[in-house]
């Protein structure tokens, strides 16, 4: 094949030489360019060696869905909101009870139907004009009327009758009926003279102009979607300003190039939304200046069984197991479930053992069940209470009903969710053992089977606010669909008159001590009824450089997040860290010029012996 | 490649060799009006091709299980009434062929509405993202072509020599590589830096975002191109390198070359003006499938280096499912892929005359 043909003297330069040398050079240019940046180091930490500036970076997995308070729903959206715009109150960090926000006081009538609230005289927007009760009673009186305004905020204003603000300093708002979550609208009040000229509010993004006006602690000062949303201290801001000089958040998309990122210094802090997985929780304690906030979390994870599903009007739908309807049949599973080895082994020590519905976080409303009345882990009581309900085990060792059918269930997973499939794993070890088979159906998409009441266990949970109405609501009778299927606020179908009276008593009750006991009641009725069980409090794992940050304020203060607080605590405590070093992983620009340039070196050796060979190769042949 | 072959079979079936022409004109006008046939009946195949598109991205997605404003709600207290409104506002309780025809209407106008979780006009969405993605495909695309077409040319002319072996088994390790995992390990060892090895690029992002403009932000973003690109062409050249290298090798015992060699001509002569361009037709259709895809981006590595483009979009759009946006970048990945595959049968007339006639 290779006949080589003979040797003809080059008449001139081979062009394919200068191909080689142009092409080398090329890559070499490529390489040098590609090491420019540290050659004039790292831009940020050049910013911050020049002008002393410090910046505060936050990693987080989502990007900006709108900047717009009207439409954001993704959490690192409205987090940013918290930090660019005042509420009329905020939640103490220590223990999240009610503190002043833009208003300073607040007062229901004796007919527990007007509130009036006194908006504070130091809150100025960032353009110099005055924040008045005026701003608020227009942001509400928008949302009440606008379709596109109310995208997001509707909840809060379905009970208000009017808003008006009869001087600058006095907020009225009039409601149907008692509400007993005035005190927790958490609703961001805009600027009046910026907002009004904004034509459609369900399209307008609020991402046109910089800086945006605001009177919260910080001036979100610029965006560039998909990348970075970037904040300057509010200096008049009226609890004081902030200590860094910009806050920065940046998108990553996937968290262990996130996890990169804080080990060599790039961000600050990678936020546990969601939580960092045990492996990487571990990584990072290994590394030094890395502190790992292994924060009680604000979520539930509990088991939950069709009761069958059924619309307003008592319309049943849906294919839940008939032996779930039964309550020792329920209690019977959930006794043979071992909380502390879920905890142990599936979420790895990162959560707490479930008791109440309201995580203990929020120590107002938490409850935990009586001795008597918890379902502690009990195989042997498990056992005793299907023996009572008629499921009997045959000599196969499966419990079978008395129409001989064998106790075979479904339990929906969420296929995203690696927490769900591993303890599916668990679930059916233990009822196996019981005698009750199970089915884990892990799917990308659970809501279709569920809203369609397709379901006979379901793994359930939901993020819990300071104030818990909402998800106390989700078991109310009027939460559930009007025709089967329909989607509704419903969480599970549950619909127990007891529980519904407490609601109501709750919802009007403006003495916090005693809407905190029916509270506590409703969860005790919510666990009798036993249609829900709560096994786990998964914590949020975050991390932060103590090189960086050198004090941060959690939530609660004791022990608790940072990242997706309520309220602007974390990033406005924060106190940057006086070291100077440290904050590139270790590459001083010394390294990075010696590898640039060795590089380099190296390339135009590569492709002189390249050249040599050729030569010599062509004179040979 | 498949592409080619059934081009070139296609048309040479329906025309015959000779369309009908005035007789007194030459054998080159001749050429010319086969040449406009052929091409017009391309495009007219590409314009039916978007319209099935057009048509195939609206009820594809609708068959995806979930529901858009299920999602965008979820976790959140809603009325009924809310719900309602906003399935309103997205258009999607109006009976599906109502909503057909609506889409069409505004999609044959360039109106793929609004996002429904973004807010924004999708036109508005893609464009923004466009240019980050053609920049991250678009400069992997062309390095890893060269390379594959330069080793492939180099393992094809020595083939079974220790550089063959070395460059194919190298190249196809690499392709079966997971694209993410090879990502994450370039960013925890180049990037975070791994014993005497420094952190040398940036971990993710396409920029520093500290205000740079000019020189100081192309170069910015330059180098935190660098790991992506690495990442893409190290997956990627494979493809052309093996294209590439069994098409040379079924040119190298034609003839031709024979002749060529025994003209006197130098090895790297014959190699360069005969064989080469005779081998490069297959690689030249493979290089416009792959510049087709370019367009479309690449999730994962995208993904994993946080680069802000159609890919990563894309993604998103996936888990609500955002209608409107899956339907315009379903559209806009599809019609790069055709208007590639079409550039391509225009052009291959060109490269090789055998075609088109």
């Amino acid at each position: 094949m290779d006949t080589r043909v003979q040797h003809v003297p080059p008449r001139r330069r081979s062009p394919r030489r200068v191909r080689v040398l142009l092409g080398s050079g090329a890559a070499a240019l490529t390489l040098t360019a590609g090491l420019a940046s540290p050659l004039n180091p790292a831009p940020d930490e050049a910013q911050a060696e020049s002008t002393g500036k410090k910046t505060l970076t936050v990693a987080v997995a989502q990007s900006v869905d709108s900047l717009s308070p009207f439409l954001a729903q993704r959490l690192v959206s409205t987090s940013i909101h918290k930090l660019m715009y005042e509420y009329l109150t905020n939640y103490d960090p220590k223990d999240s009870h009610t503190v002043p926000g833009l208003a300073t006081k607040w007062e229901p009538s004796a007919d527990k139907l007007t509130w009036t609230y006194t908006i504070r005289k130091d809150s100025k927007w960032s353009d110099g004009k005055q924040a008045t009760a005026e701003d608020a009673a227009w942001t509400f009186n928008k949302i009440m009327t606008d379709e596109g305004a109310a995208t997001v905020n509707a909840s809060y204003v379905t009970n208000f009758k009017k808003v008006t603000a009869p001087s600058p300093d006095k907020l009225v708002i009039e409601l149907k009926k008692p509400q007993a979550t005035m005190t927790s609208l958490d609703v961001p009040i805009v600027p009046k003279h910026e907002w009004e000229k904004v034509e459609d509010f369900g399209k307008f993004n609020n991402d046109d102009k910089f800086p945006i006006v605001g009177n919260g602690p910080f001036i979100l000062t610029d965006y560039k979607k998909d990348k970075y949303v970037k904040l300057e201290p509010n200096k008049d801001f009226w609890r004081g300003a902030p200590k860094f000089d910009e806050l920065v958040f940046k998108t990553y998309k996937d968290q262990d190039a996130a996890v990169a990122a804080l080990k060599k210094g790039e961000v600050s802090f990678v936020a546990g939304q969601p939580s960092l997985t045990p492996a990487q929780a571990a990584e990072l304690k290994n590394v030094p200046n890395v502190k790992v906030n292994d924060a009680p979390g604000r979520r539930f994870f509990a088991l939950a069984t069709n009761p069958g599903a059924q619309t307003k009007d008592g319309k049943k739908f849906g294919d839940g197991h008939p032996a779930l309807l039964d309550q020792k049949v329920r209690q019977a599973l959930f006794l043979a479930v071992d909380r502390e080895t879920i905890v142990d082994k599936v979420f790895q020590g990162h959560a707490v053992v479930g008791e109440g519905y309201i995580p203990p976080r929020f120590s107002d409303y938490f409850w935990k069940p009586a001795a008597d009345q918890k379902l502690a882990h009990d195989p042997k009581k498990a056992a005793q209470l299907l023996d009572e309900a008629g499921y009997k085990k045959n000599g196969d060792g499966k419990r079978v009903g008395k129409d001989g059918k064998p106790l075979d269930f479904r339990i929906l997973c969420h296929a995203t969710d690696p927490m769900d499939k591993s303890i599916g794993n668990y679930l059916k070890e233990w009822w196996g053992e019981l005698g009750i088979g199970l089915e884990v159906q892990c799917l990308d998409n659970v809501t279709d089977p569920w809203y369609a009441g397709e379901y006979d266990l379901a793994f359930d949970g939901w993020s819990v606010n300071p104030d818990p109405d909402y998800v106390l609501s989700l078991h109310i009778c009027s939460a559930l669909p009007s025709k089967p299927g329909a989607t509704s606020p419903t969480d599970n179908f549950i619909c127990d008159k007891k529980y519904d009276d407490l609601y109501a008593k709750q919802q009007a009750e403006y003495d916090p001590a005693k809407r905190q006991d029916l509270v506590k009641q409703m969860q005790s009725r919510l666990y009798d009824t036993g249609y829900m069980n709560i096994l786990a409090y998964p914590n949020a794992v975050e991390a932060y450089r103590t090189d960086q940050i050198k004090s941060i304020t959690t939530m609660p203060s004791d022990a608790g997040n940072i990242y997706g607080q309520d309220g602007y605590w974390s990033w406005w405590s924060a106190v940057p860290a006086d070291s100077e070093a440290g904050s590139d992983g270790g590459t001083s620009a010394g390294v990075v010029i010696g590898i640039a340039a060795g590089a380099v070196v190296l390339i135009g050796a590569v492709a002189f012996v390249a050249l040599r060979r050729r030569a010599t190769a062509e004179e040979r042949e | 490649m498949t592409d080619a072959s059934t081009s070139t079979t296609a048309l040479a079936d329906p025309d015959g060799p000779a369309p009908a022409g005035p007789s007194a004109r030459g054998p080159r006008a001749r050429d010319t009006v086969a040449y406009l046939r052929y091409g017009a009946g391309k495009l007219v195949g590409a314009a039916v091709s978007l319209f099935a598109v057009l048509v195939t991205s609206f009820f594809l997605f609708r068959i995806i299980p979930g529901d858009p404003v299920r999602t965008i709600t979820h976790g959140r207290a809603v009325s009924e009434e809310q719900l309602q409104a906003l399935r309103r506002q997205f258009g999607i309780d109006k009976p599906l062929w109502e909503q057909f025809t609506q889409y069409c209407g505004q999609a044959l106008r360039g109106d793929f509405g609004n996002s429904y979780q973004l807010h924004d006009p999708v036109g508005e969405l893609i464009w923004d993202r466009l240019p980050a993605t053609l920049l991250l495909t678009g400069t992997a695309f062309v390095l890893y072509s060269l390379i594959g077409v330069w080793l492939g040319t180099r393992s094809a002319w020595r083939n079974g020599g220790l550089g063959d072996r070395f460059n194919t088994g190298l190249s196809l390790t690499l392709y079966s590589v997971p694209s993410f995992w090879l990502g994450l390990m370039l960013i925890n060892v180049f990037a975070v830096g791994v014993g005497f090895v420094p952190g040398l690029f940036p971990t993710g992002l396409m920029e520093t975002g500290d205000g740079s403009t000019g020189l100081a932000h192309a170069l910015d973003v330059a180098h935190h191109m660098v790991l992506p690109v690495v990442t893409l062409v190290a997956v990627g050249y494979a493809q052309t390198l093996l294209v590439m290298r069994s098409s040379l090798l079924d040119e190298m015992g034609s003839d031709y070359l024979t002749t060529a060699r025994a003209k006197g001509l130098r090895d790297t002569l014959v190699r360069r003006r005969h064989a080469v361009p005779n081998a490069l037709l297959p690689t030249v259709t493979l290089m416009f499938v792959n510049l087709g895809h370019v367009v479309a981006g690449q999730i994962l590595v995208e993904t994993v280096f946080s680069w802000p483009g159609l890919g990563g979009l894309f993604y998103e759009a996936l888990s609500i499912p955002d209608l409107p946006l899956l339907q315009g970048l379903f559209f806009v990945f599809a019609a790069g892929v055709i208007l590639m595959n079409t550039l391509a049968d225009l052009i291959y007339p060109l490269l090789d005359p055998r075609v088109g006639r």
